[in-house]
C-alpha cells in the first residue's frame, strides 16, 4: 500500500498540536485540543483507506473506487466528537459559572492525604489511641 | 417464525433500552410513566439476556447481522456464553440499581431541571454496555464504548454541583484520551488487515508480520486498560467516581470498568492468542492489585476506599487473563461476574449509609451496628465476599485464578499468586477498617464543627442539592431526626438486598456457575465456533 505522505504529515501536526493543548489546565483549551486530535484522526482514516478513487457508488464508473468503510467510520467519529465537544463546552461553562474559571481543580481528598504524608501525620483513621490532634489539624487550611 | 424471532433476540438488549429512551423522553414530564417504562424495558432486557444465555449455552454462539448486511462489511452482533453471561449479569445489576434510584425518589425533578434526564440516560448507558458486550467488530465496540461514555458523562455530572463538575471534568478528559487511542487502534488495525470484524481479524492477524501484530495488540491493550483502570492508567477512577450520586457510582463501579476487562479478555483470546503480552500483563496485574489496595488503606471515606478496592481487584481479572489457561480464564470470568455484583452491592450500601447518616466519611461515622443492625449486615456480607473469605464466591473465584497461576509455574506467576494473596488480606484489612470505624466504634469521638471536605450530598442524600460541606452539628441534628423516624426506606433497602441475594446465589450455585464459566472459557480458547457464527451466515 502506498501512503499519502502529505496526509500523514497533516495527521502528525494536528495530533501533536492537539496533545499540547490537552496538557493545559483550562477545559476550553483541552476541548480545542481534542477537536484537533479528532480531525487529525479523521485524516488518519483517509490515509488508512488507501489511494483515493472514484465515488464508491456501484454502476457509475468502471474506475477503481475509494474504500467506503473508513469513510463511514470517520463520519461516525465526527458525529461522536461533535456531541462530546458540545457537552464539554457546556461543562466548561458550568465550571466557569461556579468557580469563575474553567481550570481543572485538584482533588481535595488527594491533597489532604498528601499533606498528611508531608507532615508525617498518621491517617485520621489510624487508631493510635491518641485523638488529640486529629482531625482538626489535618484539615486545617484546606477548606478552600 | 419463532425461530426467526429468536435469532433476532441478540438485537433486543441493544434496541430495547434505546426504544425505552425515546419513550422516556416522549413522556418527559410524567415521572410515573418514565419509571414504569424503565422498569418494563430493563425487565425485558433481563429476560432477553437470560434466553440468550440459555440458547448460547445449548446451541452455540447466537449471531445477527444488523440490516441484513454481510458480516464483513456490516455490523454483526454475537452472543457466545461469555457475552451472554456478562449481559445477563449487567442487566440484573442495572435493574436493581434502577429500583434503588427509584426508591431514593429524588431523581426526577430537582431544582432547575426542566426535563428529567436520569431515566433516559440510564437506559442509554444500558444500551451502550449491551452493545459493547455483543459487538462482533472493533468499530461497533468503539461505538458501544462511546454510547456508554456519553451517557456516563451526563450521569456523573448530574445536578452540576461544583464537586461533580470537577470530578466529571477529569473523567471526561480521560475518556476522550482513551477514545482517541481507540480510534488510532481501529485505524491501525484496518490499515494492517483491511477489516474490523473480529472473526476475520482472528483469521488474518496470525498472517501478519509478528511485530505489526504486537503493535496492534499493545495499542488495543493500552486503550482498554484506560477503560478498565489498570495501573498505571487507573489514577482517574478514585478521583471521579465517589462524588456522583450513589446509584450512579454503583452502576459505574459494577459495569464500566468490566466492559474494559471484557474487551481485553475478548481481544486477547480471540485476536491475539498466545503469550506475547503475558509478562507485561502479569506485571500490570501485580502492580494493579498491590498499589490499588495500598491506596484503599490510606483513604478515610467509604466510597473512596471502595473505589480503590475496585481498581485493585481489576488486577485479579487481569491475572487470570494473563495466565490464559482454560482454568484461569474460567476463574477470571467467574471473578468478573462475582465482582460486578459485589462491588455494586457495596456501593449501594455506601449510599444507604450516606442516606442514614449524611456522610460516608469514616472520621464522622460510628455506632451504625447498634443503630442500624440490618444495614451493618448488608455491609458485612458483601465486604467479606469482596475480601474472599470462604465460603463466598469471591473465595472460589480467587481460588480458581490462583490455581491457574500456580499451575503455570513460572516465577512471575508465583509472584502474582503471592501478590494476590497479600491483596486479599489487605482487602480484608480495608473492609475491617470500614467496619470498625463506621459500624462498631461508638459515635462522636471528635469535636463538633469540623469541616468535612468531601460530602457532596446533604443529609437527605439529595441528588441535586448539597452544599459540599457538612458539619458535625448539622449531622447530629440529622442523626437525632433519623433515629426517630428512622429506618432505612424499604424502597432503597429492598433492591440492595435483592442484589445481595443475587450475589449470594453465586455462592450457592457456584458449582453450575463455575461449570458454565469453564464451558465459556473452552469456547473462548477455541474461536472456531465464534468465527463460524459470525461468518457462517454471511
Amino acid at each position: 500500500m502506498s501512503a499519502n505522505l502529505a496526509l500523514i504529515a497533516v495527521v502528525g501536526i494536528l495530533v501533536a498540536a492537539g496533545v499540547t493543548l490537552v496538557l493545559e489546565r483550562s477545559l476550553t483549551r483541552i476541548l480545542i485540543g481534542f477537536v484537533l486530535i479528532g480531525n487529525g484522526l479523521n485524516a488518519l482514516f483517509l490515509v488508512v483507506s488507501g489511494p483515493a478513487g472514484a465515488a464508491p457508488i456501484l454502476g457509475i464508473t468502471d474506475e477503481p473506487m475509494s474504500d467506503p468503510l473508513p469513510q463511514a467510520m470517520a463520519l461516525t467519529a465526527i458525529v461522536i466528537l461533535l456531541g462530546t465537544t458540545a457537552f464539554g463546552l457546556a461543562l466548561a461553562y458550568r465550571a466557569w459559572q461556579l468557580t469563575g474559571t474553567d481550570d481543572v481543580q485538584d482533588d481535595l481528598e488527594d491533597d489532604l492525604i498528601r499533606r498528611r504524608a508531608e507532615r508525617d501525620l498518621a491517617s485520621a483513621t489510624f487508631d493510635d489511641g491518641d485523638d488529640t490532634q486529629l482531625p482538626d489539624e489535618a484539615y486545617e487550611g484546606s477548606d478552600q | 417464525m419463532i425461530d426467526t424471532l429468536l435469532n433476532q433476540l441478540v438485537l433486543a438488549p441493544v434496541i430495547l433500552p434505546l426504544l425505552g429512551t425515546g419513550l422516556c423522553l416522549a413522556f418527559g414530564r410524567l415521572a410515573a410513566a418514565q419509571r414504569l417504562i424503565s422498569i418494563i424495558i430493563l425487565s425485558l432486557s433481563v429476560a432477553a439476556a437470560a434466553t440468550l444465555l440459555f440458547r448460547a449455552d445449548k446451541y452455540g454462539p447466537q449471531s445477527f447481522n444488523v440490516g441484513g448486511w454481510p458480516a464483513d462489511i456490516g455490523i454483526s452482533l454475537v452472543a457466545d456464553r461469555f457475552s451472554a453471561l456478562l449481559l445477563l449479569t449487567s442487566s440484573i445489576v442495572t435493574l436493581c440499581v434502577l429500583m434503588y434510584s427509584i426508591g431514593q425518589g429524588i431523581v426526577e425533578f430537582g431544582r432547575d431541571t426542566p426535563l428529567s434526564v436520569f431515566y433516559p440516560t440510564f437506559l442509554v448507558l444500558n444500551a451502550g454496555v449491551s452493545n459493547a458486550f455483543l459487538s462482533a467488530d472493533l468499530f461497533n465496540l468503539f461505538v458501544g464504548f462511546e454510547v456508554l461514555l456519553a451517557s456516563s458523562f451526563v450521569l456523573i455530572t448530574l445536578g452540576g454541583t461544583e464537586a461533580r463538575v470537577r470530578s466529571g471534568t477529569i473523567y471526561i478528559v480521560i475518556s476522550l484520551v482513551s477514545s482517541a487511542l481507540f480510534l488510532i487502534s481501529v485505524a491501525a488495525v484496518y490499515a494492517a488487515t483491511g477489516t474490523v470484524n473480529f472473526a476475520q481479524l482472528a483469521q488474518r492477524i496470525p498472517e501478519l508480520n509478528p511485530d505489526v501484530a504486537l503493535l496492534l495488540q499493545l495499542l488495543l491493550l493500552v486503550t482498554f486498560s484506560v477503560k478498565a483502570a489498570v495501573f498505571p492508567l487507573s489514577a482517574w477512577l478514585p478521583d471521579s467516581y465517589p462524588t456522583a450520586p450513589a446509584p450512579v457510582t454503583a452502576v459505574f463501579a459494577g459495569l464500566l470498568t468490566k466492559v474494559g476487562v471484557y474487551a481485553i479478555l475478548r481481544t486477547q483470546t480471540l485476536l491475539f492468542p498466545g503469550d506475547q503480552a503475558k509478562t507485561l500483563l502479569l506485571w500490570a496485574a501485580i502492580l494493579t492489585m498491590v498499589i490499588g489496595i495500598l491506596g484503599a488503606i490510606a483513604q478515610s471515606d467509604i466510597k473512596r476506599v471502595l473505589s480503590f478496592t475496585l481498581v485493585s481487584h481489576i488486577g485479579f481479572m487481569l491475572f487470570g487473563i494473563a495466565i490464559g489457561s482454560e482454568l484461569a480464564i474460567a476463574g477470571a470470568i467467574f471473578y468478573i461476574v462475582h465482582h460486578i455484583t459485589v462491588q455494586t452491592t457495596l456501593f449501594l450500601v455506601a449510599g444507604l449509609v450516606e442516606f442514614r447518616s449524611g456522610t460516608t466519611n469514616l472520621d464522622l461515622l460510628g455506632g451504625l451496628a447498634r443503630h442500624a443492625p440490618l444495614l451493618a449486615l448488608m455491609f458485612f456480607v458483601p465486604a467479606m465476599n469482596l475480601a474472599g473469605i470462604p465460603p463466598f464466591s469471591g473465595f472460589l473465584a480467587k481460588l480458581a485464578i490462583l490455581q491457574g497461576g500456580a499451575a503455570d509455574g513460572t516465577p512471575l506467576a508465583f509472584a502474582a499468586v503471592v501478590a494476590a494473596i497479600a491483596t486479599s488480606l489487605l482487602t480484608l484489612y480495608a473492609m475491617a477498617k470500614i467496619w470498625n470505624r463506621a459500624f462498631w466504634q461508638p459515635l462522636g469521638e471528635y469535636e463538633a464543627d469540623t469541616p468535612v471536605p468531601l460530602a457532596p450530598e446533604s443529609a437527605g442524600g439529595s441528588l441535586y442539592g448539597g452544599s459540599g460541606v457538612s458539619t458535625m452539628t448539622q449531622r447530629e441534628t440529622s442523626w437525632t431526626e433519623a433515629s426517630e423516624d428512622a429506618r432505612l426506606p424499604l424502597r432503597m433497602a429492598l433492591p440492595t438486598v435483592a442484589l445481595g441475594a443475587v450475589m449470594l446465589s453465586l455462592t450457592l450455585l457456584a458449582g453450575p456457575m463455575f461449570q458454565l464459566c469453564e464451558r465459556a472459557a473452552v469456547e473462548l480458547s477455541d474461536p472456531t465456533s465464534y468465527i463460524q457464527a459470525v461468518l457462517g451466515n454471511a
